[in-house]
């Protein structure tokens, strides 16, 4: 039994969870992940890790409400209880040296990218970090990503920071020079976008994908990507892989399997609430 | 059979007496009885168990029909060593009481056993009751059928735990709650070790859980049987990754010694062009989601595809086990597709026969070539060429050569790949002490002891894909070892 200690609402969609969570808490590194199952019946979903306090054995997830699960999740209060989050899993980000990084958050796979440049800045790394959303309130996590490096924040209205998509940005920032890798994460669409913007540059892109899972062991084989053509588990063998050679077609197209059922679930979810 | 006239009932009609005073020929006059099965088309429309039991009266004469044969060669076809020949007199006794407690001393699991074991193959294989003579062929004992009406006897009956044995101090970890795992741990709680089973999902049972359909082995089944172990002592650790939340050396380190149980893991995919599109499945996946998951019950949350045209990969129990289910989630064209022909399927007769009943349809001596897909990347279709088999292979079988240009297309909305599976290497690869083998499975000596002291392994992570009963024998048998390491510990 995992209880929620606080909850936050980041932007209209996306709240952050911190939940007990002492051992995942302890071993975790930036990048990994855990599978939630919020009780009984419940569907596994995979969430990331996004911060974590050892100190009082929580971790901090950040849960976009997509679909019924999610909003089941984000329905909860401080002081309820999640019952499964096993975890951590996948592989840890693998961090550079040294130099200079950009990371790229799109909506809340801004979140993704937190521990990534805290672990970052941490070692030394120059950060920069490039955000965005659809507007002002959508943006999320500016500030914490602040004590990393610099920020560019980017609004699809030009509510907040500059108008326009990430993209621009991190094109801007790579003409500059001087960029050794970038991790880009996000919509898929937004991490294929900017596997193209780095492209030319030859600039080693990192995405994390987040593929349908079930276990997150590698049993089940229902996450798989293909990466330079060859099939690979995002739970095992990721969930971070080289934009340049991921099949962004086939994932976001795999990503569409349960769409049907999703919308089902979610409309009925939302008749029972109004009801 | 011929040889046993249907007419003949036992002498001893209802009466429960000592099987000793019945005539063995009166005893060989009795047939073997049929197992009640709900009707084949009823049941390929729901998970309901397809075999109802047996009542007191047909259990009754089954177990009239034991020989007591001097020396029981049943007993040693059991991986387990269950004392057959002393809990079937039981139940002839009507000592169901005494049958339940004869059993459960060497099987930690009867209710599952009695249910999934190839019994034809192991004990019932080696009963003289089913030996051929003058070219006829005779009838075991039912023991499956047996063990599993003494086992469900005893789950409504039988409340109490045995005494637990006296503390003997030592902690034991089990990595993987199936069934090498659960065997481990409910001998090792009987010698007084303190046991904890780590189970990376949200449920006990492993595979008897994930993988093996509610209509072959009710998931209620196997938790009254964890239950019991629970209550015995051990405890169940969940959502603990080994290889993840915690590394084999680090528990290597807390506990006195390890068991590593934790199956063969990973899917086997074709290789075959289109395997990424919607709508195909690892057997794993698809067996998962339905049990596991509960994706078959109205309010499941979690999703399956319930296609309408269905094409399986393979011919073992899994591939069985997977388009039964397709035919149950309202598949209307469920197809096993298999690249040998029906005398080398690899699953057993009864799973083929069930499936054949529910109308399952079988495309033997048929390789897959690349699945076929629409525009927007939904599966219509696999493609397959035909076969025809050749000299002999290395396992003896004979080899399935193509037929060159007899290519067609199979239309189906949904794939279900189920040709194996192959160590996975999320635990071993945190433990660099750990031999493998070439394939990935871990290497032990003959008692189940790895090449870390104090680390012993058993089940499909030792053996590769076998089967429940095979995993069980390693439990029993790798506990013995671990048993006898921890009283040659230096006492601390």
């Amino acid at each position: 039994m995992h209880k929620i200690r606080e909850k936050a609402q980041l932007s209209p969609n996306v709240t952050r969870l911190v939940v007990d969570a002492p051992r995942i808490a302890e071993v975790r590194r930036p990048g990994q992940f855990v599978i939630v199952r919020k009780g009984p019946g419940a569907e596994r979903i995979p969430l990331t890790i996004v911060d974590v306090d050892r100190e009082a054995g929580t971790i901090s997830l950040v849960i976009q409400a997509v679909g019924k699960s999610t909003y089941d999740l984000v329905g909860l209060a401080e002081g309820d209880v999640i019952t499964d989050v096993a975890g951590p899993l996948g592989r840890p980000t693998d961090l550079l040296a040294s130099g200079h990084a950009v990371c790229v958050g799109g909506g809340v796979g801004t979140a993704v990218i937190w521990p990534i440049a805290q672990a970052l800045a941490a070692s030394g790394v120059e950060v920069t970090s490039v955000i965005g959303g659809r507007s002002r309130e959508w943006v999320i996590l500016e500030k914490e990503l602040r004590t990393t490096g610099e920020v560019i924040v980017c609004t699809d209205d030009g509510s907040y920071g500059r108008k326009g998509f990430v993209t621009t940005a991190l094109d801007e920032v790579c003409r500059e020079g001087g960029v050794d890798e970038v991790f880009a994460v996000g919509p898929v669409p937004m991490m294929r976008a900017c596997s193209e913007v780095t492209r030319p540059f030859g600039v080693k892109t990192t995405v994390s994908l987040n593929s349908i899972m079930l276990d997150g062991t590698g049993m089940c084989g229902g996450c798989r990507v293909s990466i330079d053509g060859a099939s690979q588990y995002a739970c095992v063998d990721g969930p971070e892989f080289d934009g340049h050679l991921v099949d962004f077609d086939s994932l976001s197209d795999r990503l569409t399997t349960y769409r049907e059922f999703e919308q089902e679930a979610l409309a009925r979810r939302l008749a029972c609430q109004e009801a | 059979m011929s040889t046993e006239s249907e007419g003949v009932q036992a002498l001893s009609g209802e009466q429960a007496v000592p099987l000793g005073r019945i005539p063995t020929k009166q005893r060989l006059a009795i047939s073997r009885q049929t197992m009640p099965e709900r009707g084949a088309e009823a049941r390929s429309h729901t998970f309901d168990e397809v075999n109802l039991g047996f009542n007191a009266q047909i259990a009754l004469l089954e177990a009239q029909r034991c020989l007591l044969c001097k020396q029981p060669h049943c007993v040693k076809g059991c991986p387990v060593g269950v004392d057959i020949p002393a809990f079937i007199s039981r139940v002839a006794e009507g000592d169901l009481a005494g049958a339940a407690e004869r059993l459960m001393a060497c099987n930690t699991l009867p209710g599952v056993t009695g249910r999934v074991c190839p019994q034809e193959t192991q004990c019932e294989g080696q009963c003289p009751r089913g030996a051929t003579l003058r070219g006829v062929t005779g009838q075991p004992v039912g023991i499956g059928y047996l063990e599993r009406y003494v086992a469900d006897w005893a789950a409504v009956n039988v409340t109490g735990i045995p005494e637990p044995a006296p503390s003997s101090g030592r902690r034991v970890a089990v990595v993987g709650s199936g069934p090498a795992g659960l065997t481990a741990a409910g001998e090792l709680v009987k010698h007084g070790h303190d046991v904890t089973v780590f189970e990376a999902f949200h449920s006990p049972g492993g595979v008897l859980v994930y993988g093996i359909p509610e209509f072959r082995l009710p998931k209620e089944i196997v938790h009254r049987e964890v239950d019991r172990l629970v209550k015995q002592g051990v405890r169940i650790e969940y959502n603990a990754i080994i290889g993840r939340t915690f590394t084999l050396p680090e528990l290597r380190k807390d506990y006195d010694a390890v068991f590593v149980a934790v199956g063969a893991g990973l899917p086997v995919f074709m290789d075959v062009p289109g395997e990424n599109l919607k709508g195909v499945y690892s057997a794993n996946e698809y067996l998962t989601r339905v049990n596991l998951m509960g994706a078959w019950m109205p309010d499941g949350e979690t999703p399956v595809l319930s296609g309408k045209r269905v094409a399986v990969v393979g011919g073992g129990n899994v591939a069985m086990d997977a388009v039964r289910t397709a035919r149950r989630l309202g598949a209307k064209d469920a197809v096993i597709v298999y690249r040998r022909s029906r005398a080398e399927l690899p699953a057993r007769a009864e799973e083929v026969h069930h499936a054949e009943q529910e109308g399952v349809r079988f495309d033997f001596l048929t390789a897959p070539l690349r699945v076929v897909g629409d525009d927007s990347r939904w599966v219509t279709g696999l493609e397959c060429r035909r076969m025809e088999l050749g000299e002999p292979d290395a396992s003896g079988r004979r080899r399935p050569v193509p037929v060159e240009g007899s290519e067609f297309v199979l239309p189906c909305d949904t794939v279900v790949v189920a040709i194996g599976t192959r160590a996975n290497p999320l635990l071993t690869s945190t433990a660099p002490d750990l031999n493998l083998n070439r394939w990935g499975y871990i290497e032990t000596d003959d008692e189940g002891h790895s090449s870390m002291p104090g680390v012993f392994a058993g089940g499909d992570i030792v053996r590769g894909a076998a089967t429940v009963i095979l995993a069980m024998g390693d439990g029993k048998r790798v506990s013995g070892a671990i048993h006898r390491y921890l009283e040659g510990l230096p006492v601390s």
